[in-house]
């Protein structure tokens, strides 16, 4: 039996939708027992993709839609954003050397670094009609 | 959710930038903009106060690395100070605190610029 329980948005490729998603996250994730420290975590690594998704899969294109889902089973999150716009290579980002990128005033490439760092499993597959990006968290 | 806003304050003559609610790629435009104001002004001892932000991701912390090279190009610099620990993780998780001085209160940052000059 499968006991687990998703939950969906449909959200609009614009910054300014960026907390409520937050929110999103945050609520559902509070009703099934994650850490006050967990949460913050998952908000930063979901805040992460989706700007990406809104920055470089769409460039600002709020005409764009992109989904997320959200399923908890047992002590799992399982999160999944899908969009249709330019795929990437998430491989090519390691840790940003912040000290290169000061002096050459470069910002960015920090995204995919922390959603890295912050959940416990990442995979993306980037293919010719959409991207998905799926991340996981186990409860503690 | 608290909106975003920053205040801008003089305290014995260091440029304090206070932060409110939640900086992510939406309200990170308008930190940009009250640095570059900072900067085009000449005013270069920056502390940015963090006491009353919530939340920060990475477009927060981009802001800081675009414009740290140019306050110190004129002899200032920007310090940080008074992060919660959530706040205060970011940082850490992405190496900032070996090139940034972060304080726990904004009178250190103040004793620091002094014990600078």
């Amino acid at each position: 039996m499968n006991n687990s329980v998703t939950y969906h948005k449909a959200i609009k490729a614009a910054t300014s939708n960026l907390a409520e998603i937050r929110s999103f996250v945050a609520k559902h994730a509070n009703e099934h027992g994650f850490s006050e420290r967990q949460i913050s975590d998952i908000q930063l690594a979901v805040d992460e993709a989706c700007t990406n998704i809104i920055k470089h899969a769409y460039s600002f294109d709020s005409t764009k839609k992109f989904t997320i889902e959200l399923e908890f089973d047992g002590s799992q999150l399982s999160i999944t954003l899908t969009d249709r716009g330019q795929g990437f290579n998430p491989d090519r980002y390691k840790k940003p050397d912040l000290k290169k990128q000061i002096e050459k005033k470069k910002r960015g490439g920090m995204g995919v670094y922390l959603i890295k760092s912050l959940m416990d499993d990442v995979s993306y597959s980037a293919n010719t009609d959409k991207n998905v990006l799926r991340m996981s968290k186990t409860r503690v | 959710m608290k909106t975003f806003k920053i205040e801008h304050r003089n305290n014995h003559g260091f440029e304090i930038l206070d932060l409110y609610g939640e900086l992510d790629a939406h309200t990170a435009s308008q930190l940009e903009e009250s640095l570059k104001n900072l900067i085009s002004s000449q005013k270069s001892n920056i502390i940015v106060n963090f006491r009353e932000l919530d939340y920060i991701a990475s477009a927060g912390l981009g802001v800081f690395m675009a414009y740290i090279e140019d306050v110190r190009t004129i002899g200032g610099d920007i310090k940080l100070s008074n992060m919660n620990d959530k706040v205060y993780n970011v940082f850490d998780l992405l190496g900032f605190p070996t090139l940034y001085d972060i304080f726990d209160d904004e009178k250190q940052a103040i004793n620091k610029f002094l014990s600078d000059s």
